[in-house]
């Protein structure tokens, strides 16, 4: 059996939707994964201690196991606690926590590298605890660690497509819906593969104005 | 948690886990050779290697290692390459380890001081003796600690290969959860022997970037 990737075409449609959906679970999931990170990150560091301890221990146990166990876990737990979420919102869920978690490990470095003269300058002119944290400390911890972070969306958007085994119709699952009536893996893998690689030129774009333009800003 | 069934299925995991440390360990290794080749390809004189190195990584890095996989298994006999899911697994994942150890590689390497070369050939060392006797030695103490992320990425990358059927920790874990409804203790039990093989070799890593760190 020859290659003919005439067979994709008639199925560009349905390749096109499900790469929207990559973008939409991608795009939900990184904003999950930044603002969760950024609790995570201040719970780890400043919360009290019954909760700081067990918190650790979640983020040791979830950057220790790979991401599809996590979300067949997520998936089917919600399930069996009599919890019956859409694909896509567990798919979100999963992704949005595993990568919040790795986010959290990097800003935490990030709050931690914050000149203390800052924390202390705030307080001194009367800012709370949680003020000083919200209002100037994290704003400059982020900055920081804008590059390593785009590197962990660029990482999400790959791994957006292991949602496609909890049923999640994305570009994975709609290429393996379009080999399953064509029964022309190689085409179709490869074309899923095309439109995974654009996807990630354009985020790494975006990623690199952002990070210039922070620069300026600095 | 359900303590009975956890040691009932408990020797089925185990040998889960020692397909996942034989898919992680060849993977490996088929990654540290890839990982060099690129990264000696990236670093050649000549254009055209410098181009295939730069395209294996970007197209590697750019695209969903779980299609690559795919592409290869389920592709695979389209263009006449036959496999089973286990071998199919271990080439994808190696191959697919190789492009990201590849920066590494070349990242530990362009890191080692220039004077170190400049040195090395006014000294009268050629070339390659320069590379093999001066920048290889002092490039591979900077490459252990992160070719070990790369390695830790590895382990919990191989669980990719339950969605072609290859019986590891995953798949084990997933078929338990379909028959026993018991999605936290299965998980917890993969969990711990992810984590232990994990442990185990951070801790190898660690112990060998002490061993050739300069005194």
């Amino acid at each position: 059996m020859g290659l003919d990737f005439s067979v994709v075409p008639p199925f560009f449609d349905a390749l096109l939707t499900g790469a929207l959906w990559t973008v939409a679970i991608t795009i939900s999931a990184a904003v999950l994964s930044f603002f969760g990170g950024i609790l995570f990150a201040v719970i780890a560091l400043y919360a009290p201690w019954p909760i700081r301890y067990p918190f650790r221990l979640f983020a040791w146990l979830f950057m220790g196991t790979p991401l599809l166990l996590q979300l067949f876990l997520i998936y089917f737990g919600l399930i069996q606690i009599g919890v019956d979420l859409p694909a896509f919102v567990a798919g979100v869920i999963g992704l949005g926590l595993h990568f919040a978690v790795y986010n959290s490990d990097i800003i935490q470095a990030g709050i931690l590298a914050v000149d203390k003269g800052q924390y202390e300058g705030a307080r001194t002119l009367g800012l709370s605890r949680g003020q000083t944290l919200r209002k100037v400390v994290v704003p400059q911890a982020i900055r920081s660690v804008v590059p390593p972070i785009g590197n962990n969306m660029i990482a999400l958007l790959k791994d957006s497509a292991l949602v496609s085994v909890i049923g999640v119709t994305e570009l994975t699952l709609s290429s393996q819906m379009a080999i399953s009536r064509t029964f022309r893996p190689f085409e179709f893998y490869v074309a899923a593969a095309a439109c995974y690689y654009v996807i990630n030129l354009g985020l790494e774009a975006g990623l690199r104005r952002i990070e210039r333009r922070i620069q300026i800003a600095r | 948690m359900d303590t009975d069934l956890i040691i009932r299925v408990f020797p089925y995991f185990i040998e889960a886990g020692w397909v996942t440390i034989q898919l992680s360990v060849l993977s490996m290794l088929l990654g540290l050779v890839c990982g060099a080749l690129g990264a000696a390809a990236r670093l050649s004189r000549s254009v055209v290697l410098r181009f295939i190195g730069a395209a294996y990584v970007s197209l590697i890095r750019g695209t969903p290692a779980l299609i690559q996989v795919f592409i290869l298994y389920f592709g695979g006999p389209q263009i006449g390459i036959q496999l089973e899911a286990f071998e199919a697994g271990v080439l994808a994942l190696g191959f697919n380890i190789g492009a990201y150890m590849t920066e590494t590689m070349r990242g530990a390497i362009i890191s080692v001081d220039r004077g170190q070369t400049e040195a090395a050939r006014t000294l009268g060392l050629s070339r390659f003796e320069t590379f093999r006797a001066v920048t290889l030695p002092q490039a591979l103490r900077l490459m252990i600690r992160p070719l070990g992320v790369n390695i830790n990425a590895l382990i919990k990358g191989t669980a990719l290969v339950a969605a072609i059927s290859v019986v590891e920790l995953t798949y084990t874990a997933q078929r338990y959860i379909g028959s026993t409804y018991k999605p936290f203790e299965m998980f917890f039990l993969a969990g711990a022997i992810y984590m232990a093989i994990i442990y185990v070799t951070g801790t190898a890593v660690s112990w060998l970037d002490r061993r050739v760190a300069l005194k």
